[in-house]
């Protein structure tokens, strides 16, 4: 019961030339699920290890790693699984946006634009954006073959039938480079639009479910909708107490219990940033 | 004013290290060795080699310490460690049939070659407290402990490095002598006895050199071969199996089952060394194995004659593997051009759902912070009651 001795960012060589080459397939095949022999991971399914086996397959000794939740550097899971690359891999580890090569994610897209030479890693519970209305996997696997997507289609009208809106709010399906239906990950529709044209690679793994897809940079990625209800990213109309931000996503944070409310910027490190821009002035 | 949460590191060092302190209890209580845990609580160190798919007691027994009794957590703490372990091959086809009886039971016949062998267990045991355990040391037990090292037994279990199989009679195997049988003659499987008479559909014929099917090296795709089937089962949850399997009984799926043959004891597993040219002893496990009769009508193509339901698995844990056996039989219901009707029926339904690593993860990963989708949520519900109340105030004015 030796310490084990574990390879670099933990994954073994042969485990990351597998996941390599799910991810070169995904890439070759936008917005398709790649199955792929995902590992039991040292932390809990459904707590990222899919976004984590595809940073450790892609992390390099020079590179900069990034890790948020909810748009967050300081969320629980974001520091635990940044303290496990920083322990396995040693890699340089940061808070800023513009100096990561590599983000990793849950829920949430950064309001600073990446650039080509960053890679956003993000981490999926459920890949399957047809699963809720077709479990099988054996019949989604058909339908994405045949591109079947009418069931969703009749998904949402039916949502809009019934509330005069389109009832979901994040993981909202996206048509990916005109082909597949890919759900985007838990992000909330907000953050759709950033997808297309999308000047960074997007890696999606999803451990639990095995799957691994991807968005190529400047891939065409459109947000299903009709013509006569045009799809919205929707926000709280309402300005970040700390930064004044009016055009980024909100957290609602509960002040007191008579109704109190107050909203700030989920993606901690933009608002930073502008307020470190303010005191400059 | 609000200022952004902070300080997630620090709470988290602090939690864990709340947790170590909590781990151990009481200082003023002595602390749990392996040694107790793999011999006191060996059937919660069966369930962890089992559903943790490694047979390794020690390492077993550290990670129910480590995770303070929580079974789950002990499994997953088993395969975190099991997937960074290479794979040198797969092993010979174990011989159940040349297994080292410890327990034999069969349901299905009164008596039969080799006999029945109750062995170490809980039936018929009358489940009333007992007072006499909550001394300590318990009066009864330090007779026997005595007469066990006299027999040598007792002698430094531990002394095998981490890894290496355990010799029956070391660590936690306590051959079965209070079953009033020493020796283990020919035991025949019950299955076997029915096949001479072709009243059992015959054993599926195993192909020697077909490659073996891992689940955990490949993703599951359905359907699934019954390789992969079975080793789902094996490593899937007692809990969900248990269920699975009583819902067959109670009519979603019925199989009508008869425990053909339940046993449990040690056989000898062997690796194929392709440098000597022979299959080399790698040393002994303990397994349990199941084998349910079913009933079967026949179809236009087969006679009527019965079916078999296959339940294996690491260490002694009966409920589990008949279980599992209940579980592999409703799953062939589409091989045996049965319809399909209860949920222990549906393969993919069972196979996606069975392992308790997954399960928790998932599950339990509601508590991870999800305040963006849970914000956006608020945003359209917010909306929503907008519009119906403003409707309504139309509504209102236009009666008036």
């Amino acid at each position: 019961m030796n310490a084990p001795a574990y390879n670099f960012a933990y994954l073994d060589e042969q485990t990351k030339r597998m996941i390599r080459r799910a991810i070169l397939k995904a890439i070759a095949i936008p917005g398709y699920q790649v199955p792929f022999a995902s590992r039991e991971m040292p932390m809990p399914y459904g707590w990222g290890t899919g976004g984590v086996q595809v940073t450790a397959s892609i992390l390099g000794p020079d590179d900069v790693l990034k890790v948020i939740d909810q748009g967050s550097d300081d969320t629980t899971n974001a520091v635990s699984i940044r303290k496990f690359f920083a322990k396995t891999a040693g890699v340089r580890t940061t808070t800023r946006t513009g100096e990561a090569s590599i983000i990793q994610t849950r829920h949430r897209i950064p309001e600073t634009p990446l650039t080509e030479d960053q890679i956003l890693v993000f981490q999926v519970p459920i890949p399957e954006p047809l699963r809720f209305l077709e479990p099988r996997e054996t019949e989604t696997r058909r339908m994405h073959a045949l591109a079947d997507y009418g069931l969703m289609h009749v998904k949402l009208y039916e949502d809009i039938a019934r509330h005069g809106h389109i009832a979901t709010t994040y993981a909202y399906p996206v048509k990916v480079d005109g082909r597949y239906v890919m759900d985007p990950s838990p992000t909330p529709k907000f953050d759709n639009p950033k997808m297309d044209d999308f000047a960074a690679l997007q890696l999606f793994g999803a451990g639990r479910e095995k799957r691994i897809y991807a968005i190529p940079p400047h891939t065409n990625v459109v947000s299903l909708d009709f013509e006569d209800h045009p799809f919205e990213p929707s926000r709280t109309p309402k300005s970040c107490a700390l930064c004044g931000a009016d055009d980024t996503y909100l957290d609602e944070v509960v002040t007191d219990d008579k109704g109190g409310r107050l909203f700030v910027c989920s993606d901690s490190d933009y608002c930073e940033e502008r307020r470190g821009a303010e005191q400059a002035k | 004013m609000y200022v952004a949460v902070k300080g997630g590191e620090r709470a988290i060092d602090n939690a864990h290290r709340l947790l170590e302190q909590k781990r151990r209890g009481d200082p003023a209580v002595p602390e749990l060795t392996l040694e107790q845990i793999s011999e006191q609580l060996a059937l919660a160190c069966d369930r962890v080699m089992a559903e943790g798919s490694l047979y390794d007691r020690e390492l077993a027994a550290l990670a129910v310490k480590q995770a303070r009794g929580d079974l789950v957590e002990a499994i997953f703490l088993v395969r975190a460690y099991r997937t960074t372990l290479p794979r040198f091959g797969a092993s010979e086809p174990i011989d159940t049939g040349a297994m080292e009886i410890r327990r034999r039971i069969s349901a299905a016949f009164k008596d039969l070659p080799g006999g029945q062998v109750l062995g170490p267990t809980f039936d018929y045991t009358h489940r009333l407290l007992d007072t006499t355990l909550g001394e300590s040391p318990s009066p009864r037990l330090r007779g026997e402990g005595r007469e066990r090292s006299e027999r040598g037994e007792g002698d430094s279990p531990h002394s095998r490095a981490p890894g290496d199989p355990p010799s029956p009679g070391a660590f936690g195997a306590d051959l079965s002598a209070q079953a009033g049988r020493g020796e283990s003659s020919a035991m025949p499987r019950v299955t076997d006895i029915l096949g001479n008479d072709g009243l059992i559909e015959p054993c599926p014929p195993g192909e020697a050199d077909a490659p073996v099917g891992d689940l955990t090296r490949a993703p599951l795709t359905f359907p699934a071969a019954r390789d992969l089937r079975l080793q789902n089962l094996a490593r899937g949850d007692e809990g969900f199996l248990l269920a699975l399997g009583y819902s067959t009984q109670r009519g979603y799926g019925r199989t009508h089952p008869f425990a053909g043959e339940i046993r449990l004891g040690e056989v000898e597993v062997e690796f194929m060394a392709e440098e000597v040219g022979f299959a080399v002893p790698l040393g002994a496990i303990t397994v349990t194995e199941c084998q349910m009769i079913n009933q079967f009508h026949g179809s236009s193509t087969e006679p009527p004659q019965f079916t078999r339901g296959y339940g294996l698995a690491f260490g002694h844990c009966e409920r589990k593997v008949m279980a599992m056996a209940l579980v592999d039989r409703a799953l062939r219901a589409d091989d045996l051009g049965e319809e399909r009707k209860g949920p222990a029926q549906n393969e993919e339904f069972v196979l996606s759902h069975s392992d308790n690593v997954q399960a928790t993860g998932f599950v339990e990963h509601l508590k991870l912070p999800h305040y963006v989708d849970f914000q956006s949520e608020l945003v359209l519900i917010r909306r929503m009651r907008a519009e119906i109340a403003a409707a309504g105030e139309t509504q209102r004015e236009a009666a008036e």
